[in-house]
């Protein structure tokens, strides 16, 4: 090489000055903590805070002092804040923000159920653990047809049709066929056709993709309610009965304590909602179909510049997509209830919600799925045991955090670089 | 094309190259006509096609997914899999794969970066790789060179030339002269879609220029020494972010006095864009001042800006330049609409707006079948004549043109060139921004060259182009001097570009 002497150049780091985002959230964390420790501490009573590791009081249980766990929790919430208003290495951030946000909730907990009338102070692990995932199962299934959907670059807010007329096709087939699998089928089938229109519409002529996607969610509220008032509801034993999927026991799984009751003798449609959210994760990031449907979502004209076919990968991805929310919207009629008009009630949005929390991944739609569900069972509980709180303020919580993760406090959120944007060739 | 061939197509914007090698490579279908490869007649019914029959080709617009890794963007559309139906990723036998390549041609990649943190004369290696992976025989580069600096073309040259070595043959599509000489086995004109000639690379820059415009044009600006005043505009310590929050210009000092032309040569992206965005109020200022003929204007609303007697010709017309679908006429009073003689009150004069643009035509040169037209309608040049026209007819302290001929044909080049210069001598001061550096050291009195944020030197116009090149590449004015007095003449030294590469 020459002897040409050239100096280091000297880069300017991106100075962000002492408030970093990961001291903000400490600083946040440092005030829920002592909220938590002061007031959560002089609130609760001296009751034993019991959670029990079963159906009910009965059984084994973590029991706790009621003002001890309190302010004990509060302090490992200040103490996490704490940790990061220091610093800490990057990849430690999430795990501290997790340990101290659950010592929130915990601390939270302990005043709530010491305070419960005589009788009620404890709280049944397994029920809350089951009720979880049982509410946050259409939620998955929604987030994941977001996934495949915007992945691949296409906008789906039509999640709630698509889960409305998978519920409405399971059950009126359900019925008809009398068999859990055609229902299944079918329900498959109804939230693929609301895809179509989506792909069709936003694929082949360009539509904006958010509109058609409202459109398509009033599309499926007034169809399925106008045959649900004309067929349903003048004769519900021979269209609004489907049979439903019993629960099945899964051999040794279902003899792990807590887990085990909660989650492994259930029905199939929660089986099938955490085997796709692995299968979709893996495929999404180690399969070829996940290298080519990533590509097109983030730079549709590099892929097409190398032979991928760019639409057809889209359209096959949005269908996808409507199959995997049909599948979702038959949770509620082939294993819970009989279909009622407008029965999603908003979850599809909430589904779009979990997507933009858990940053497009299947995984943490999966963990933001549940973080809703957990919310939505803890309101019920706590309206259960009487709780001081409106319980419609703790329904509120979640959206509130939605909001906070949206607007970059958990991270930068960044969407798929193409989504919503349609490919014009040429 | 014959085997181990490096045949440059050479022409202005919008002659037809890029649009004749995406025919070539399957991303446009053509109207008539055909492809011969071997002899044969090829049909091209989309890339894959192409990259089937050996074409490869590096996109102006780098077609790499930016949040991919390396072997991620390469491997995509000829993925290596295991797995049957399932098809899951062989990424190891990729990346090695990828190693294989880039020791082969020496092109040193790290086949795990993410695209988005690599520079950019890094993400072409890596464009230059993917198309080697895929086996081709001939290799189309359209406008390699447009975002790289000095050195890093010097680098992409050397690799030009030991792909030929190894027998690839490569289309090099350019407009600038000096590289043309520099590389090609033989040159193809073209100009407005046809072939206009031949030549050998010993043809002179002239001759070459005269080919592709089609008449005898002056490649440099006509002036005289210029006469500096009073400082007209200083700007002292100005900190701007870009749009995301990443600091984009770090504490900047500059003077342009009356009658005088300070250039800011730079390679794109090195925060050009947002000092001028910040001086014109158009971005906020994080720090420091902005004065302009002793007042300060930081924090003033780019209307008041404006006419405080600014003339702005910003870097990309079609979005903040003119109303596209407004006529000439309308485009030509967007500043001054609401004041008379255009305007009164509420109502706006057509009678006076049509006048003046009548005469504005005339007097700038703007071809267009009528001053009703829709400015978008008219070629790039025209386009740009109209925001000069536009900018020049009011009084100014100070003419501020960004990129003011990308993008422009050569005779329009020449007509905006001399319109600098004579605001310069009716003693306006002058700030140009450009990318291509040729046109910073024709107009400019004085140039600051811009390297990330900063200004890293501040030279006479006869300062030689590799010193420049060395300060757009970051290396400091002393480094810069001594390395081309050491080495002479300079900038095919590879070391000024590898210490920029580790950057």
């Amino acid at each position: 090489m020459s002897t040409m002497a050239v100096p280091d150049i000297a880069v300017a780091p991106v100075d962000e000055g002492f408030w970093t985002r990961s001291r903000k959230v400490g600083l946040t964390l440092l005030g829920l903590g002592l909220l938590a420790a002061v007031l959560f501490g002089a609130l609760a009573t001296d009751q034993q805070a019991r959670f029990t590791l079963s159906d009910d009081a009965a059984g084994a249980a973590l029991e706790i002092n009621g003002t001890i766990g309190a302010i004990l929790f509060g302090i490992i919430t200040i103490a996490a804040g704490a940790a990061l208003l220091a610093g800490v290495p990057k990849r430690w951030f999430l795990p501290v923000l997790g340990v101290g946000l659950v010592g929130f909730v915990l601390s939270f907990l302990c005043w709530q159920v010491s305070a419960a009338p005589a009788g009620q102070n404890f709280m049944p692990l397994v029920n809350i653990i089951r009720g979880t995932f049982i509410l946050a199962l259409p939620l998955i299934f929604g987030a994941l047809a977001g996934v495949l959907c915007e992945r691949s670059g296409v906008v789906n807010v039509a999640i709630e049709g698509q889960l409305l007329m998978g519920a409405f096709s399971g059950a009126l087939f359900g019925s008809i066929s009398g068999s859990v699998w055609v229902g299944l089928v079918a329900a498959a089938i109804g939230g693929a056709l609301i895809s179509l229109l989506l792909a069709v519409f936003a694929i082949r002529y360009l539509v904006d993709q958010v509109v058609m996607g409202i459109v398509l969610n009033l599309l499926a509220i007034g169809v399925t309610g106008f045959l649900y008032e004309r067929l349903m509801q003048t004769d519900a034993e021979k269209y609004n009965s489907a049979p439903r999927f019993s629960n099945w026991e899964i051999p040794l799984l279902k003899d792990i304590p807590v887990l085990g009751p909660a989650l492994f003798r259930g029905n199939i449609f929660l089986y099938l909602g955490l085997l796709l959210v692995l299968v979709i994760h893996i495929g999404l990031f180690r399969t070829r179909w996940g290298l080519r449907t990533r590509s097109v979502g983030e730079h549709p004209i590099a892929a097409d510049t190398l032979g991928v076919k760019v639409l057809r990968v889209r359209y096959r991805n949005v269908l996808l997509a409507g199959v995997v929310a049909g599948i979702g919207g038959a949770s509620y009629t082939l294993a819970l209830y009989s279909f009622t008009k407008n029965m999603i009630g908003g979850k599809g949005f909430i589904a779009l919600a979990a997507l933009i929390f858990g940053r497009w991944n299947p995984t943490g739609a999966l963990l933001a799925a549940l973080f809703f569900g957990f919310a939505d069972q803890l309101a019920t509980y706590l309206g259960a045991i009487s709780s001081s709180i409106p319980s419609q303020f703790l329904a509120m919580l979640p959206y509130l955090a939605t909001i906070l993760a949206v607007a970059g406090l958990v991270g930068r959120v960044r969407a798929p670089a193409a989504d919503g944007k349609p490919y014009i060739k040429g | 094309m014959e085997p181990g061939e490096i045949h440059a197509l050479l022409g202005e914007n919008g002659a037809g190259k890029s649009t004749l090698m995406n025919v070539l490579y399957g991303l446009y279908q053509p109207d008539e006509g055909e492809i011969l490869v071997d002899g044969k007649p090829l049909k091209l019914k989309g890339p894959s096609d192409a990259i089937g029959a050996g074409i490869g080709m590096v996109h102006q617009h780098f077609m790499l997914v930016p949040v991919f890794t390396v072997t991620e963007n390469i491997m995509l559309g000829a993925e290596q899999v295991r797995g049957g139906i399932a098809g899951f990723l062989d990424r190891r036998r990729a990346r090695r794969e990828v190693a294989e390549v880039s020791e082969r041609y020496n092109l040193r990649v790290d086949p795990d970066a993410v695209i988005e943190d690599l520079p950019v004369g890094i993400q072409q290696r890596v464009e230059i790789v993917k198309a080697l992976t895929r086996d081709v025989d001939l290799l189309i580069l359209d406008e390699p060179t447009a975002v790289l600096t000095p050195q890093e073309t010097e680098e992409l040259l050397t690799v030009m030339r030991s792909l030929k070595a190894a027998g690839k043959s490569i289309v090099f599509i350019t407009h600038k002269l000096g590289e043309v000489k520099a590389i090609a086995d033989r040159i193809t004109v073209i100009r407005r879609g046809k072939t206009v000639g031949t030549a050998s690379p010993e043809a002179s820059r002239d001759e070459l220029a005269a080919l592709m415009v089609g008449r005898n044009v002056r490649l440099t600006v006509d002036k005289a020494p210029a006469t500096p005043g009073e400082p007209v505009l200083e700007v002292a310590g100005l900190v701007v972010d870009d749009d995301r929050q990443i600091r984009a210009v770090d504490g900047i000092d500059l003077t342009v006095r009356a009658g005088e032309v300070l250039g800011v040569a730079g390679v794109q992206g090195n925060g050009q864009t947002e000092l001028i965005e910040a001086i014109m109020g158009l971005r906020p200022v994080l720090a420091g001042t902005v004065s302009l003929a002793g007042d300060r204007i930081d924090g003033w609303k780019p209307k008041k800006v404006l006419r405080a007697g600014v003339g702005y010709v910003p870097e990309d017309r079609s979005v903040d330049g003119l109303v596209k679908e407004f006529s000439v006429a309308e485009n030509l009073v967007l500043d001054i609409y609401d004041r008379p003689p255009f305007g009164s009150g509420l109502a706006l004069k057509p009678d006076a707006i049509a006048a003046s643009a009548k005469e504005r035509i005339e007097q700038f040169d703007v071809r267009t079948s009528s001053a009703d037209t829709a400015v978008g309608t008219l070629s790039g040049g025209n386009q740009q004549k109209v925001i000069v026209a536009r900018e020049l007819s009011r009084p100014l302290k100070l003419f501020i043109a960004a990129q003011p001929t990308r993008g422009v044909d050569v005779g329009s080049i020449e007509f905006i060139h001399s319109q600098i210069i004579r605001e310069r001598d009716i003693g306006t001061a002058v700030l140009v921004v450009s990318s291509e550096l040729d046109e910073v050291i024709g107009l400019a009195d004085r140039i600051a060259v811009m390297y990330r944020g900063r200004i890293i030197g501040i030279v006479g116009p006869d300062t030689p182009r590799e010193e420049i090149g060395l300060l757009m590449a970051g290396i400091s004015p002393d480094a810069a001097h001594e390395a081309t007095a050491a080495t002479g003449e300079g900038p095919a030294n590879a070391d000024g570009s590898a210490s920029e590469d580790e950057a």
